[in-house]
């Protein structure tokens, strides 16, 4: 079933270029990126090192700025998106404050937010329960486990609701069991809370699993290579990564990420 | 009792006390000895043993290194015989020191940190204020301390102040350096996320930049804490006449009361320790309950 308002785009690029200056002349981080990314969809940027994934997600979060082309995301410029706080975004680390508990870390946006003590309070309780880490709100970042702190970012970043979540390689450091784990969590998630999902990964069966768009990115220059769609039923497990269709899709992004790969050997 | 012993610091600590305590009694006789010998040659003594030279070297009363024993000495009859009102006790004078020192300290220790906010967040004052801030250290401060108490005076400035001023003047240095490292420590990350917020400026700065700051500004606390007993001491050989440790150090050489000289050393390192070991505390108390791990 269609999502109600599905056709809607959030995210709109149109030859987005973004070239950084460096010492060795420049470097093409992004080449004529166009991609659309409508409302309610799981999209997952995928690719070698330093095909400009991570680059185009910062470019959105307003993070890194463009140096040619357009970008808007809810109609806006992305710098006005960030203002009126657009968007939650999960990075790499957790990034989690050492010297605030579990709740006052998830509580940091909507504090600086300003919203109100009681507010914080409900909202944390909420994030806990959602990423199932109620019972550790009063405990500091180094006492939890490596995936039990980025899925507390997880709440941060969710803390505020907003309607989109960027994710930049959240489960990277991770190992493939806390991994699938956490894929199965963040799916739930997208499918409880109906949010427009930006992931940028580099694991073909995380992409595929997770994504109704596969964007496949190519490096030097880092731009779009190919454009998959895949609609497996939202309410699926980790199973059907045995089904013939999972592994269909997931040969055809290894296909788009080799042929994108400019080997040199 | 004995375990913990072998275990812990104490006798490691101990060992060293006692190869430290030999040493020094063995330079005492070294160091006295040619008085020693004079003394004797004066009475007309010639019969005396090793043993009587070095026990007089250990005895005498303006020797040029006394002996540990001496100073305890000193240091019981000055800090507990004496009345603390009185002009001879080592409290009285501790009192005098400290107090100068934690006036310097807390003025030291605001500017420094004001110094360092505006440095961190002013990026003209990063390049015109901390030129300065490193010349105004390579001055020496001996040489400072008197024209900043003779102008001072000129204003009616006495007592406290001054001298506070001198702390003060060598204290801000350590945690200017600190605060601005500390508050430049947040990684790209850590602000990176704040941007997402789109957090102000001075949210960021209490929320982020402050807390961060926190370890580097406790290690240089305890810098600057000894940097301003220091100064105050300095400031003392000055302005002798409000007595405090720098005062009895220049008494003490006046008069080649060398023994009075060493008390006065313990005493005023035995309260660096104090001040350093209750910055030390406060440091304790804070990172714990910044979850610090125990």
């Amino acid at each position: 079933m269609a999502q109600s308002g599905s056709s809607s785009p959030v995210i709109e690029t149109s030859d987005l270029s973004l070239t950084f200056e460096t010492g060795d002349g420049p470097v093409h981080a992004l080449s004529e990126v166009s991609l659309t990314i409508n409302k309610g969809e799981f999209v997952s940027l995928i690719g070698p090192s330093g095909c400009g994934k991570t680059t185009l997600l910062r470019v959105i979060a307003d993070l890194e700025q463009p140096t040619d082309g357009t970008i808007s995301i809810n109609g806006m410029s992305p710098h006005e998106a960030r203002l009126k706080r657009a968007y939650g975004y999960v990075f790499q680390a957790p990034a989690l404050y050492p010297w605030r508990t579990i709740g006052k870390n998830i509580a940091l946006p909507i504090e600086i937010m300003g919203f109100s003590k009681e507010e914080r309070a409900e909202r944390v309780r909420k994030g806990l329960e959602l990423v199932q880490l109620t019972g550790f709100e009063k405990k500091f970042p180094w006492q939890l486990s490596g995936g039990m702190q980025q899925r507390a970012s997880i709440a941060r970043a969710l803390s505020f609701d907003p309607d989109l979540l960027l994710m930049d390689e959240p489960f990277g450091a991770l190992d493939e069991i806390v991994r699938d784990k956490l894929n199965e969590q963040v799916l739930r998630l997208w499918e409880k809370t109906q949010k427009t999902v930006v992931f940028v990964t580099h694991s073909i069966p995380e992409a595929v699993f997770l994504s109704t768009k596969i964007v496949v990115m190519s490096p030097r220059p880092g731009k779009i290579h190919d454009v998959i769609e895949c609609h497996f039923p939202r309410d699926r497990t980790l199973d059907i990564r045995e089904t013939p269709e999972f592994i269909d899709v997931a040969n055809r992004v290894r296909k788009g990420l080799r042929e994108g790969h400019s080997y040199v050997d | 009792m004995l375990t913990s012993l072998w275990q812990g610091k104490t006798l490691p600590v101990l060992a060293v006390c006692a190869a430290l305590a030999v040493l020094w009694y063995a330079g005492s006789i070294w160091l006295n000895a040619d008085m020693q010998r004079d003394a004797f040659a004066n009475a007309g003594r010639t019969d005396y043993t090793f043993s009587d030279l070095v026990a007089g070297t250990w005895s005498q009363e303006r020797p040029k290194l006394p002996t540990p024993g001496q100073i305890l000495v000193e240091l019981n009859k000055t800090v507990i015989d004496t009345a603390p009102t009185s002009k001879r006790s080592l409290v009285y004078h501790g009192s005098v020191t400290v107090s100068a020192t934690l006036l310097g300290f807390l003025i030291g220790s605001i500017l420094g940190m004001g110094l360092a906010v505006l440095v961190v967040h002013v990026k003209s004052l990063d390049r015109s204020l901390m030129p300065w801030v490193v010349a105004s250290q390579t001055i020496p401060i001996i040489a400072l301390a008197p024209m900043v108490v003779v102008i001072m005076n000129q204003f009616d400035v006495t007592g406290l102040i001054p001298k506070a001023i001198i702390a003060a003047y060598l204290s801000f240095f350590p945690v200017t350096v600190g605060m601005v490292k500390g508050l430049r420590s947040p990684d790209p990350l850590q602000l990176d996320l704040m941007r997402t917020y789109s957090a102000n400026r001075l949210q960021t700065f209490l929320k982020l930049r402050v807390p961060a700051s926190m370890p580097f500004l406790f290690a240089s606390l305890k810098v600057a804490v000894a940097a301003s007993l220091v100064g105050t001491v300095v400031a003392e050989l000055t302005k002798s006449e409000d007595g405090g440790f720098g005062a009895r150090l220049l008494a003490g050489s006046y008069y080649g009361q060398t023994i009075q000289i060493w008390a006065a050393l313990f005493a005023a390192a035995a309260c660096a320790w104090v001040l350093v070991s209750l910055v030390g505390l406060a440091d304790r108390v804070v990172t714990r309950a910044m979850g610090a791990r125990p």
